[in-house]
């Protein structure tokens, strides 16, 4: 057994670059040697704030990105921070999605979930897989990565909820058609819980192997707290997550109904009608 | 099986970072974070009571004596096995905060009052900063308990030299895994001279052979939680086996004959 791989304290390093996504989001670049695959994520420690787990949105051995969205106090805190400033990671953990050499993949990405999605995508190309990277949003202010994902070369298209860009409606509908249209290997997607239930309802009606990845609150990010556990299985996400395929995760109550907060109880989705 | 401590009311826990851990030892500040009592009571007993796999200890935690007693009350109904009493919260009542588990006679008010209020075995879980355990251990023994669990963990703090700070959000926590085994085999040596009765042994066993020498020092269970981050979870049933091949090659064929033979 290597001890020294046990050694889960922070390292500690500087932003090297900010780039400014839109309004709410900011992209954090750093030197570093993460040797992260897309889906994996990291802790990000602001010390003195909170740490948080972050999906690595890129990483090619010599610097990582991640992507913040300002929705909550530390995302807020950490959109304060400026180039130079000191943060703590640990990690990478967790699974990752699995890529195969020549492949027909198509990723789903809502939301902020574009950013590990882009990290998938810049993977795919590489080991020579035929990428389709449908991207919902809201609306057109809240896209963000289109510019990075075209220089890729691969087939975008774009849903948003009013229409400003691309087809007006959700995301899963465009899946639908594509999934119609050419046989598929696999479908990868990240982003609100409830559209990646939907990808994955589609995707298994279709019998398309598909991988979503989950969140839940995390605390340790090393497989101790148990706070991560899902339901009924009792398996860490921290773990044996957060990449997770939809025909172990179908079978489970929890994905798409309901979350556990910091004290473990139980937070649904939609108010429970029954 | 040992639930994460019960309280009576909702507790939000510290923030994080709340642990990591290191080749020697792992550190951690969660807080005892819990939903409270009423979900014990609606779905946590309930889900586990319907397979059942192995016997269930309740641990229970207040920072009053008052809450102490209805939490014993409220967990019965729960039916666990056993209910372990984690005196390790600081005692709001105490002009200092002193955890009930560091005063011989604020461990004795708990388990008095937990006694009172529940026909179910109880057992102390005491702490290792103490300068006499023993002395702790009798006077809940006097006060009606059925057993201990110990030792909890010790105080701990380390500090990022890069930022100069503390790396736990609560600054300090509490040290386990298996730099502190040989604390631990101490603290349930001196808790079974002093009262004989039984010990689950915990802190820092990582193996079979740790729980061997636990049992020797006088435990007759053997409590794991740490070893998880050096193991996981399939190191529970690796352990069981380890003990096994252990008593098998040394000739053991009633584990009993080991509890405290190292005296």
């Amino acid at each position: 057994m290597d001890m020294k791989s046990f050694d889960t304290r922070f390292r500690i390093i500087r932003i090297k670059k900010i780039i400014r996504e839109n309004d709410v989001t900011n992209t954090y670049i750093f030197d570093y040697p993460l040797f992260a695959k897309p889906g994996q994520f990291v802790m990000v420690w602001i010390p003195g704030v909170d740490e948080k787990p972050m999906s690595v949105a890129f990483s090619d051995g010599r610097e990582f990105w991640i992507t913040v969205c300002k929705v909550g106090g530390f995302s807020s805190s950490m959109h304060e921070l400026k180039v130079g400033d000191k943060i703590g990671i640990r990690g990478p953990f967790g699974t990752h999605y699995e890529i195969g050499n020549g492949q027909k993949i198509v990723l789903v990405a809502g939301g902020y979930g574009v950013a590990p999605m882009y990290f998938a995508a810049h993977e795919a190309v590489s080991a020579g897989c035929n990428v389709d990277f449908l991207m919902g949003a809201r609306n057109k202010d809240l896209l963000i990565y289109t510019h990075k994902i075209l220089g890729l070369g691969v087939n975008l298209q774009i849903a948003t909820d009013d229409g400003s860009v691309g087809v007006k409606g959700y995301i899963t509908k465009i899946l639908e058609e594509v999934l119609g249209k050419s046989k598929v290997d696999k479908v990868f997607t990240c982003g609100p819980e409830v559209m990646m239930k939907a990808v994955g309802e589609i995707s298994f009606a279709k019998k398309v192997s598909c991988y979503i990845s989950v969140e839940k609150y995390m605390k340790c990010g090393i497989g101790v707290c148990g706070q991560c556990a899902i339901d009924d299985t009792g398996d860490l996400v921290c773990k044996k997550g957060p990449v997770m395929s939809w025909d172990y995760l179908r079978k489970l109550p929890e994905v798409g109904q309901y979350h556990r907060d910091a004290q473990g109880k139980k937070q649904y989705f939609f108010k429970k009608t029954i | 099986m040992t639930t994460k401590s019960i309280w009576l009311n909702e507790n939000a826990g510290h923030k994080n970072p709340t642990m990591f851990g290191t080749e020697h030892y792992f550190l951690n500040a969660v807080g005892l974070s819990d939903a409270g009592i009423e979900k014990a009571v609606s779905e946590t007993f309930p889900e586990y009571l319907k397979k059942k796999p192995a016997p269930i200890i309740a641990s229970i935690v207040a920072a009053n004596i008052d809450d102490f007693g209805r939490l014993a009350e409220e967990i019965t109904k729960c039916k666990p096995d056993i209910i372990e009493v984690n005196i390790a919260c600081p005692n709001v009542e105490d002009k200092h905060g002193k955890p009930f588990s560091c005063v011989a006679g604020d461990s004795a008010k708990v388990t008095k009052i937990v006694r009172a209020r529940t026909k179910k075995p109880i057992i102390i879980k005491l702490t290792p900063n103490v300068y006499n355990i023993g002395e702790i251990a009798s006077a809940c023994a006097d006060s009606g308990a059925d057993g201990f669990c110990a030792i909890n963990t010790l105080y701990g703090m380390e500090i990022d030299i890069n930022v100069r700070m503390p790396i736990l959000a609560n600054k300090s926590g509490g040290v386990s895994g298996p730099g502190i085994k040989p604390v631990a085999v101490k603290a349930v040596y001196d808790i079974y001279k002093a009262t004989k009765l039984p010990i689950i042994g915990t802190g820092g066993i990582m193996t079979g052979e740790d729980a061997i020498g636990m049992m020797m020092a006088g435990a007759r269970l053997v409590g794991i939680g740490t070893m998880v981050y050096y193991r996981g979870a399939e190191g529970f049933g690796e352990v069981v086996s380890e003990m096994e091949n252990w008593c098998a090659k040394n000739g053991v064929k009633n584990i009993e004959e080991i509890i405290g033979c190292a005296h």
